[in-house]
């Protein structure tokens, strides 16, 4: 057999100095072989990233490493600093997950993609140009010549991650290591990285630690995968048998708890409790208080289970391995379903939206362009009922949310809410009828004030209405928490003493405080934990058939969208271009660009990634101070024709479908196919 | 208000915990003390006893006397009393108009903004000992021209500094959010985003405090300051010079009382910017988020 490119064995790194030393991986084995991919998936806190980095002795000095690091044959733990640097340029590649801080934005990418090359005497200074140029077309990058000489400013997201991955690959290193690569990008660019990703790799032949927490990409990329939970690995086991029979219990709970694109909307069944905080770690096995199988079981309590082989290639840590029933994870058909007819008097009504913002330059801050963030957008949002607004970074979702709540000035289109226009409102009368409207923030971190007790923020909107009283005061702040699944004992603490998710119940308590009719959901789950997500996505549907809530939900994870939404609108470049009823958009999506997004997604089961085929989209959104003309996407778009840059597409009604679409070639991709996830059916598209 | 004590006893406690600020605090706790209860005390800054002119330290005279036979300790008392008085006035001043303008500027932006900055920026211009001896050429010698001089000197670095801060949390979600759910601009500026501010406008407070008091004694030392027979530090400076050879501890130990007093505010002002400004990220381990991904 091959000898493995790295093998760890009994990893242990602590933090921090004397007396309370932190414990962030506790003892992890593993061996990664040439041209394999192993995924490390956990969630925030599991010690994936930190092993990654102590693998090639990049941690900080306050850190205490144990056990040993064989990396093509040399001891990382005990060789001298040359030693390593040299192993660094030569045998071991970095992608980490934000490309705008990994380049040094004062130096051409092809010096930077060049650099270590240089250092390390394989590259002649003068032959650096080419052979960046020579890089960069390795990774796809157009005009490489060109773009060689640029800065990273002058790159997309995109274009540097594959800067990245070029710099990366330079060396033609035996392991690269990549920390979360395409978890800052959207989901067509990661489509367009992970292939470019998985390219080089084989080409090259490189062994691949990929640590990521989406098992969408993991599905898509691994060979094996690794499960950390709490500092150590729990289960290891070759890609299709881990997404087809989890041998963890928390392997299995966190299958269960994501939403997917391809499966039946039943209720999420999210996992109990926090992850575990490095250094207050459970006793015995730390899942154990969040087990479904080992909670509170004497053994479990009392010993820790060792990592131990559970058939052929695999491995597990749980007491009762053995003995979990045998169940699996494929997933089920989803029946297609019709959203019910729209009402005639919609709760929200938006008509022709527009907000442009004035582009100004020079010394005299003179207008001299717009950028049309949102250009023309239309929805409605009928009592009760959930529509989401999906779509890439920068395509003006959050903005619509905003300019719809007021927050930003809409420049043109009407909104009406409840049957009145609240556009151009002055600030009294928008008070008065922002009380039935709320926001919920992306960030849970940012949107509580810091300063204030949990209670008194979700206090706040009473007061500042000067309903506090009116409204059952204390009670009522109880009653909120109690509906949002938080502890009245919790009530006088501050929000630097919650965890993400707690954050964001709260942030729904502080919405709900004045009974809004309408609740405008930015990204509400974005930001936490993939166990975390399912808790909140089921407390934001229970209160919806509670309280009768509707919902306006901003996101880009189209997972969750297809679980949460009723209908569904996909904006592009500050336009909307196909909005449906949610099946009828994801079964037979008829505008290109909702086709590719859906094609991009990635799905958590390992078994389609071969026979799926993906529309890989070029490029990537255009400045939307500048604008394509005509169809704004013609530029991407695998369909496009003359027609479309000479002339822009009506929104309008496709066929007798419950689609409106704009695009002058609007059409399912396959007759007779429902299904978009189903293998095959791109096939007939590309 | 519990918590405000709270975590005012918690920074106290954490001053006292360094060797430096903890000597600064019980030396400036000290003055302080003296100063407000000097009425109390066996000392009288005022009684002459001229045949006791220009006493060295003694038993009776811990200081020594002065050229009128007085009790120089006495007048140091008195005198902390005046300093303080001059500084306390002069940061309410400065911070009760700069903190309203920084935050009003930050706030709203545009013409707001470029005009209460202007102003600033004018009385920026204006050097501190300059304006002060211009504004007693008008009001005559008398405490409140040095404490509204060194006030309005001292507009501009609190109005920056609010400003600078009001900018930074102006487009944070949690301000956005009480707009979202309908708080006015000025319940936002006043009880949102000030409250996160306090921090550096607190540690200007103390910078403040220092730059009042030198000046305060600069100008008495220059002969403009208060008037006799109030004492003053400055003016025990500029009297005490003329006797240096005879009687060198009259102008040194005030001295050395006011070179402590600056330099204590110093210290504590450094001490009390690291501990509030590191304070959100002085957790006692590292948080998870911190540590991996």
């Amino acid at each position: 057999m091959v000898d493995p490119v790295l093998s760890v064995r009994g990893l242990k790194v602590d933090f921090g100095g004397e007396g309370r030393s932190v414990p962030v991986v506790r003892g992890v084995d593993f061996d990664v072989y040439p041209n394999e991919v192993l995924c490390i998936v956990g969630e925030s806190g599991s010690g994936k990233s930190v092993t990654s980095l102590a693998v090639t002795g990049l941690l900080s000095e306050t850190a205490r490493v144990d056990g040993s690091i064989r990396l093509c044959g040399i001891d990382v733990t005990t060789a001298a600093p040359e030693t390593l640097r040299q192993m660094r340029g030569r045998d071991v590649g970095f992608i980490f997950q934000d490309p705008t801080t990994t380049l040094n934005p004062v130096l051409t990418v092809g010096r930077q993609i060049t650099e270590g090359e240089v250092a390390h005497g394989r590259l002649k200074k003068a032959d650096a140009h080419a052979r960046a140029a020579e890089l960069l077309r390795e990774v796809d990058i157009a005009d490489p010549q060109g773009r060689a000489g640029q800065y990273p400013h002058q790159f997309s997201g995109g274009m540097r991650q594959r800067a990245v991955i070029a710099m990366a690959m330079a060396g033609q290193p035996k392991l690269i290591i990549a920390d979360e690569p395409t978890t800052a990008l959207d989901v067509t660019v990661q489509a367009q990285v992970l292939a470019v990703l998985a390219r080089r790799q084989a080409e090259l032949g490189s062994a691949v630690i990929l640590i990521t927490h989406d098992l969408g990409v993991v599905a898509e990329v691994a060979d094996r995968v690794a499960v950390m939970y709490g500092g150590r690995i729990v289960e290891t086991a070759p890609v299709a048998e881990i997404f087809a029979s989890p041998r963890h219990p928390y392997t299995r709970a966190l299958l269960r708890s994501v939403p997917r694109i391809d499966t039946s909307d039943s209720r999420l069944d999210p996992i109990p409790g926090q992850p575990p905080i490095p250094g207050a770690l459970p006793k015995g096995c730390a899942f154990q208080p969040r087990c479904a199988v080992g909670r509170d079981q004497p053994l479990c309590v009392a010993e820790e289970p060792s990592l131990s082989a559970v058939g052929d290639n695999r491995q597990s840590a749980c007491h009762f391995a053995e003995k979990l029933p045998a169940e699996t994870m494929a997933a089920e058909p989803r029946i297609h379903a019709e959203a019910p007819p729209s009402k005639p008097e919609p709760l929200l009504a938006v008509e022709g939206l527009k907000v442009h913002f004035p582009v100004k330059t020079g010394v005299l801050r003179r207008t001299t362009g717009w950028v049309k963030a949102v250009d023309g957008v239309s929805l409605s949002v009928n009592p009760g009922e959930t529509v989401s607004l999906v779509g890439e970074s920068g395509c003006g979702k959050t903005t619509t949310g905003r300019a719809i709540m007021g927050l930003i000035k809409a420049t043109g289109g009407s909104i009406r809410f409840a049957g009145r226009s609240i556009r151009d409102l002055d600030g009294g009368a928008m008070r008065k009828a922002r009380r039935e409207m709320q926001y919920v923030f992306q960030d849970p971190y940012a949107s509580l004030n810091p300063v204030k007790s949990v209670e008194d923020i979700v206090a706040e909107p009473l007061r500042i209405h000067g309903i506090y009283d009116e409204m059952g005061g204390a009670r009522r702040i109880a009653e909120l928490f109690d509906m949002v699944g938080l502890s009245r004992t919790m009530l006088g603490r501050f929000p630097s003493e919650f965890s993400g998710g707690q954050k964001q119940r709260i942030g729904i308590a502080r919405a709900l405080a004045l009974q809004p009719k309408l609740l405008i959901l930015d990204e509400p789950v974005a930001a936490l934990d993939v166990s975390i997500q399912a808790q909140v996505i089921n407390l934001l549907q229970d209160l919806q058939r509670e309280l009768g809530l509707a919902y306006l939900f901003i996101a880009h994870n189209l997972s969750v969208v297809r679980h949460v939404s009723d209908r569904v609108a996909v904006m592009y470049l500050g336009r909307i271009v196909e909005e449906s009823s949610r099946d009828g958009l994801y079964d037979l999506p008829v505008h290109p660009y909702t086709q590719s997004l859906l094609s991009a997604a990635p799905v958590p089961d390992p078994a389609v990634r071969d026979t799926r085929r993906r529309i890989v989209l070029e490029g990537e959104i255009p400045n939307p101070a500048s604008p394509p003309t005509g169809c704004t996407f013609h530029p991407r778009c695998f369909r496009a024709t003359p027609l479309c840059s000479a002339e822009a597409p009506v929104f309008d009604r496709y066929l007798d479908f419950p689609t409106r679409t704009a695009c002058h070639h609007a059409g399912p991709l396959a007759e007779g196919h429902r299904n978009i996830f189903a293998p095959g059916v791109l096939e007939a598209a590309t | 208000m519990s918590r405000f004590l709270r975590k005012t006893l918690s920074i106290l406690a954490r001053l006292m915990a360094s060797k430096g600020s903890a000597l600064a605090l019980i030396f400036l706790a000290t003055i302080t003390l003296l100063a407000v209860f000097a009425d109390f005390l066996p000392l009288n800054p005022v009684a002459q006893k001229l045949a006791n002119a220009l006493k060295g330290p003694s038993a009776t005279n811990w200081f020594g006397t002065d050229e009128l036979g007085r009790d120089i300790l006495a007048r140091v008392v008195f005198g902390a009393r005046t300093s303080l008085l001059t500084a306390g006035g002069a940061v309410a001043i400065a911070a009760l108009a700069g903190v309203p303008i920084g935050l009003v500027a930050g706030f709203f932006g545009g013409w707001r903004d470029a005009a209460l900055m202007r102003f600033v920026d004018v009385l920026l211009a204006l050097p501190a000992i300059l304006f002060a001896m211009a504004m007693i050429a008008v009001l005559g010698r008398s405490q409140a021209a040095a404490l509204i001089a060194v006030g309005l000197t001292g507009i501009p670095s609190f109005a920056r500094i609010t400003r600078a801060q009001v900018l930074t949390l102006r487009k944070r979600d949690f301000v956005t959010a009480v707009e979202a759910f309908g708080g006015t601009a000025t319940y936002n500026m006043f009880r949102t985003i000030l409250p996160n501010s306090w921090s550096p406008i607190f540690v200007q407070v103390v910078v403040l405090c220092s730059v009042a008091i030198l000046l305060e004694a600069a100008l008495s030392f220059l002969g403009v300051g208060v008037p006799p027979p109030t004492p003053s530090w400055g003016e025990m400076l500029r009297t005490g010079k003329s006797y240096l050879h005879e009687a060198p501890y009259y102008a040194v130990l005030p001295g050395i009382v006011l070179t402590l007093t600056i330099l204590s505010f110093d210290v504590l002002g450094r001490a009390l910017s690291g501990l509030l400004e590191g304070r959100r990220d002085a957790v006692v381990a590292p948080k998870a988020e911190e540590v991996t991904s």
